[in-house]
């Protein structure tokens, strides 16, 4: 419960944030909504020297359109992408999944770009966010760059985001009209990570399957896009046949932790379950 | 590692300390600021039992730093009746029995009130989902449930009778 001692800075612009960074090398951590950094901190996993506090740039809150891009700050709570009613519009996977995340209280502090820099695979939005074909925003003391979610994942509470890095923003194109989507997240209850997760992006043209994406949660040391599944599922009518064999593919590149939400035997197959479950409801959504 | 000092505004009234960095919410309010209503259930931000209202929104004070409130309006359980006069939330769970030990009522009462201006006519549905961040030991929640709809339509016959 008790975290150990550490210095506290609040800048309010990200170059501040960024020469913090710098002058703390290795010593610092960036704190966010706070709810995986002061939890690990509370039982000692981790104990930075510094804890430098995003909550006062203003500039790293907020959903805006820009031409046919969704931009979301990285600091945007989990309770507005719920209520962006920009997002129910333009990418409604989001505001449906993050009501899958955590709980009420939680949702009003932890962020989107936290939950994808921690890199913890039983969090939601690393699928999601390959699934939505997003792009991260990172800043640094070298100026942005722009990195693709696929791909950004590399290990458990690994990235590619660099330790003098603020994400800034997170950066979806617009779903086109009739896509269809589906966040299917098993889980033991409410606020609790997923014991398997499936997230699908879905549009058809002439019957026959033009656009598909499906990522998986919690079934392997990152993150997970189920490239093969896909690549079968391409061009061709999305039958209940074609649907369990692209659940069998996925099943092939999970390689789940076994803990107390079950082996990897239980695991792997309900990634199966949820990627058809995903499919099913992706379809039923697709116009 | 020095102290901060930091002003807060707690159910309407100034306060200002010097806090560790590390001080959690929790800790500032119970043992800083001798508003122990708030309580503590766990250390893995499950419980819910610390929930407070920090400038318009839920949070779970034993994951929150006091020193991150410097500027923020607070409002804790003790806050919630206007003299003798409970709050609405509070005269549903009397009524309604929504308590027993009473730990977890603090932190569900502060969570119905923010919930209830969130949605003021919830079904029960969204009631249990509303209040999924706060566990109880006692009751089964199904008085909660009905003292979250108790409240909810007290609220709205005020709303009316003011109209």
């Amino acid at each position: 419960m008790i975290p150990s001692g550490f210095d506290y800075h609040a800048p309010r612009s990200v170059g501040d944030a960024i020469k913090l960074l710098g002058e703390y090398a290795g010593d610092a951590k960036l704190l966010a909504g706070g709810h995986s950094l002061l939890p690990m901190m509370k039982l000692r996993f981790a104990a930075p020297a510094h804890l430098i506090d995003l909550n006062r740039i203003d500039s790293l809150r907020g959903i805006r359109e820009e031409g046919g891009t969704i931009v979301i700050g990285a600091m945007t709570v989990e309770a507005e992408l719920i209520r962006s009613t920009l997002l129910q519009q333009k990418v409604p996977l989001l505001p449906e999944a993050a009501k899958q995340i955590a709980d009420p209280q939680v949702r009003n502090r932890g962020t989107i770009g936290g939950d994808i820099a921690h890199g913890d695979p039983g969090n939601d939005h690393p699928a999601l966010s390959m699934a939505i074909d997003a792009e991260f925003v990172l800043e640094g003391p070298n100026g942005t760059r722009t990195v693709q979610a696929d791909g950004f994942f590399q290990g458990t509470y690994m990235t590619d985001m660099a330790e003098d890095e603020v994400m800034v923003a997170i950066r979806v194109p617009a779903f086109l009209p009739g896509t269809g989507y589906a966040y299917q997240k098993l889980k033991r209850k409410t606020g609790d990570w997923a014991t398997a997760g499936a997230a699908v992006v879905l549009r058809l043209e002439g019957g026959n399957v033009s656009h598909v994406r499906i990522a998986l949660t919690n079934l392997a040391p990152t993150a997970l896009r189920a490239h093969d599944a896909e690549a079968a599922l391409l061009g061709k009518p999305l039958t209940e046949a074609a649907i369990a064999d692209a659940a069998q593919r996925a099943m092939a590149v999970c390689d789940p932790a076994e803990d107390l939400r079950g082996d990897t035997e239980y695991k792997t197959a309900m990634a199966g379950q949820m990627v058809q479950r995903s499919l099913r409801l992706a379809l039923s959504r697709c116009k | 590692m020095g102290k901060q000092i930091v002003s807060v505004n707690i159910n309407g009234k100034k306060v200002e300390k010097a806090v560790e960095p590390r001080t959690l919410l929790i800790h500032f309010l119970r043992e800083d600021c001798q508003l122990t209503g708030a309580h503590i259930g766990c250390e893995t931000s499950h419980c819910g039992a610390c929930t407070v209202d920090l400038d318009g929104a839920s949070v779970k004070s034993c994951t929150h730093l006091a020193v991150q409130c410097d500027g923020s309006e607070l409002l804790t359980v003790e806050g919630l009746a206007k003299g003798p006069l409970l709050h609405a939330v509070q005269e549903g769970f009397y009524r309604e029995h929504g308590l027993q030990c009473g730990f977890c009522t603090p932190g569900m009462l502060m969570r119905s009130y923010r919930f209830l201006q969130e949605n003021p006519n919830p079904t029960e549905e969204e009631v249990r989902a509303g209040i999924s961040g706060n566990l109880c030991r006692c009751t089964g929640y199904q008085n909660i449930v009905k003292a979250v709809l108790y409240a909810a339509a007290k609220l709205q016959q005020t709303e009316k009778v003011a109209a």
